[in-house]
């Protein structure tokens, strides 16, 4: 199989051609590894372009700086969309890619942090991430420090309770260090969010915990840039970025389908789906 | 117990500014304290225990030491995901404080019994678990603890007869204490129970028997020496714990002996694998479940006359 690139040397140079890399790369693990959330990591994909190629402050040459931004991806089975992103900034070989979930390997289907440059928390169980984010960013004001903290949730994942908690405290201790990006694709596990547990009115909600709000196109690029560089949004009021999404977004026949949190594109659909992202690039 | 616990944190953050002291909405009166000394080190995190771990980890990832606090069920059981993935797979520095253990809180009903948490936590990799027996042992352990890193439960209590630091040995976590030397028997303990199996060292002695009497005040890791020494020299072996004998201190002394390929009479006193459905004051309870004094003293009689 073809890599997508021909070396580690970075392969893009605007944050559109990170986001169709990020695509491409996550449909090759996938497809390879035989595995499973696709469509959500495609639901992802322009948000990490945006976040690790422009908003994060963070270093490949140096993962553990003090002053690097913390960002946990709490929808841990993305994790094939972080690799992908760290791999194309930097962090460790593209072709280190190709271990996701081998035998052996350490680059779990939920990621992980072990051995893996970049990774900041090991998420798979949802729920967890924005917890420890915000113990960070509390961390980071009990000791003067101004990086940031991102925790990347899914809209499914709201369903747990742990996230209110979160939710509650970091609003009531005025923790504008702290940003939460919601993937808003409206699918759950089994079916529409608004069948499952309705999350409507979903941003008053948030506002209702004390946090700052604002709403964004989760796939236009220019939006997510700007939208990002006013956080935080409020002085003294954490802030959520809800994104609205498409899950599969970027290959017709995944978009918008629960399918494709569990199916992996073998065959036809594989040699498909890299075809319109070979088309996208054109 | 509670107050030594109290005042060996006040103690030792105030020589180490990096630990904080967090609670899941408990602990009326006991941190005052600490909240006198160390006001903005005190994070009450409301009734969320789940955030509480999570929060927990997060301070402890970026260097803090962090102390959190709940009773025993609470910030064991509530939040048992958070302590595994979260602190104890990203080796975060946080002791988990769990309150009221065993039946400390004996009138409150079975959501207040800490009867599990010992054996739960103690299957989670890379967790210290500590029981200690007495406010000289749980002050040691804090001090200890609060330099340690990565993360560790400490089970107190509150009321215990024990004056263990008189005797002069010295407490280091993962090394069981010898109270009191005999051959007959060994009766093994981890917390506040174990002034039980002293008093009934001193009926035994009355009838011309001897037994040595070890606080396993860190359930793990486990001191498999002692254990073994136990084998040796005495008869039989006892353990005591206000926790289900399945997978606690019983389980753990057990498995030792099994391995060792080694035998003596030996048994597990503690909950008997049962929920506590009556309530009462913490004497009256372990009487109740077969832990108080006439049942370790018939226990050990039993397997004194099993070894003959």
């Amino acid at each position: 199989m073809d890599e997508p690139h021909g070396s580690n040397r970075l392969g893009w140079n605007t944050l559109d051609e990170l986001a169709l890399n990020i695509r491409r790369d996550a449909v090759q693990m996938t497809h390879l590894g035989k595995s499973s959330h696709i469509g959500s990591v495609l639901s992802i994909a322009d948000i990490l372009a945006v976040l690790y190629g422009s908003f994060l402050n963070v270093d490949p040459a140096f993962p553990r700086k003090p002053d690097r931004d913390r960002f946990i991806l709490s929808k841990g089975h993305a994790g094939a969309g972080v690799y992908a992103a760290l791999a194309e900034c930097g962090f460790f070989p593209i072709d280190d890619l190709k271990r996701h979930y081998q035998d052996g390997s350490n680059l779990s289907g939920h990621v992980s942090h072990k051995g893996i440059a970049g990774v900041e928390f090991s998420t798979g169980s949802l729920g967890h991430g924005l917890p420890v984010a915000t113990g960070m960013a509390l961390a980071a004001k009990l000791s003067g420090l101004d990086h940031r903290v991102v925790a990347l949730l899914s809209d499914g994942e709201c369903d747990e309770g742990s996230n209110w908690e979160a939710f509650l405290f970091a609003g009531h201790n005025k923790l504008d260090n702290l940003v939460v990006v919601i993937d808003y694709n409206k699918l759950q596990s089994l079916k529409p969010v608004s069948e499952t547990l309705a999350l409507e009115p979903f941003a008053d909600k948030l506002r209702a915990f004390n946090w700052a709000v604002e709403e964004v196109d989760g796939h236009d690029i220019e939006a997510l840039q700007a939208v990002f560089g006013r956080i935080p949004f409020k002085t003294g009021m954490p802030s959520v970025v809800l994104a609205h999404t498409t899950k599969g977004k970027g290959i017709s026949f995944m978009e918008n389908s629960v399918l494709w949190h569990y199916r992996t594109a073998q065959g036809d659909e594989y040699t498909a789906a890299m075809a319109e992202l070979a088309d996208r690039q054109d | 117990m509670r107050d030594a616990f109290v005042a060996a944190l006040v103690s030792a953050a105030q020589s180490d500014e990096k630990i904080l002291l967090v609670t899941g909405d408990l602990g009326f009166g006991t941190f005052d304290p600490f909240v006198k000394a160390i006001p903005e080190r005190f994070i009450n995190v409301g009734v969320a225990e789940q955030n509480m771990i999570g929060v927990s980890t997060g301070l402890g990832l970026e260097g803090y030491k962090v102390f959190a606090y709940s009773i025993g069920n609470f910030s064991t059981l509530r939040c048992l995901e958070q302590i595994r993935n979260d602190a104890a797979y990203h080796e975060a520095n946080l002791t988990i404080i769990g309150s009221g253990g065993g039946f400390t809180y004996g009138a409150l009903g079975m959501s207040h019994h800490a009867t599990e948490d010992l054996s739960i936590l103690r299957a989670l990799p890379g967790i210290t678990v500590v029981a200690p027996c007495d406010a000289w042992e749980t002050t040691q352990a804090v001090t200890l603890l609060a330099a340690a890193k990565g993360v560790s439960y400490l089970r107190i209590e509150k009321q215990t007869p024990l004056r263990t630091g008189d005797l002069g040995i010295p407490f280091v976590l993962g090394k069981a204490r010898r109270l009191r030397e005999g051959r007959d028997i060994t009766i093994i303990g981890s917390g506040g129970v174990l002034a039980h199996a002293d008093s009934v060292a001193q009926r035994l002695a009355e009838r011309g028997l001897s037994a040595r009497v070890v606080s396993m005040h860190t359930l793990k890791p486990l001191d498999d020496a002692e254990i073994l020494d136990a084998l040796r020299d005495t008869r039989a072996i006892l353990t005591i714990e206000e926790n289900t004998i399945l997978g606690g201190l019983g389980g753990a002394v057990a498995e030792v002996i099994a391995e060792s390929g080694r035998s003596v009479p030996f048994r597990r006193l503690g909950m008997q694998d049962v929920y506590s459905s009556v309530v009462g004051s913490q004497d009256y309870l372990r009487q109740y479940y077969g832990m108080g004094i006439d049942a370790i003293l018939d226990a050990s009689l039993k397997l004194i006359a099993r070894a003959a």
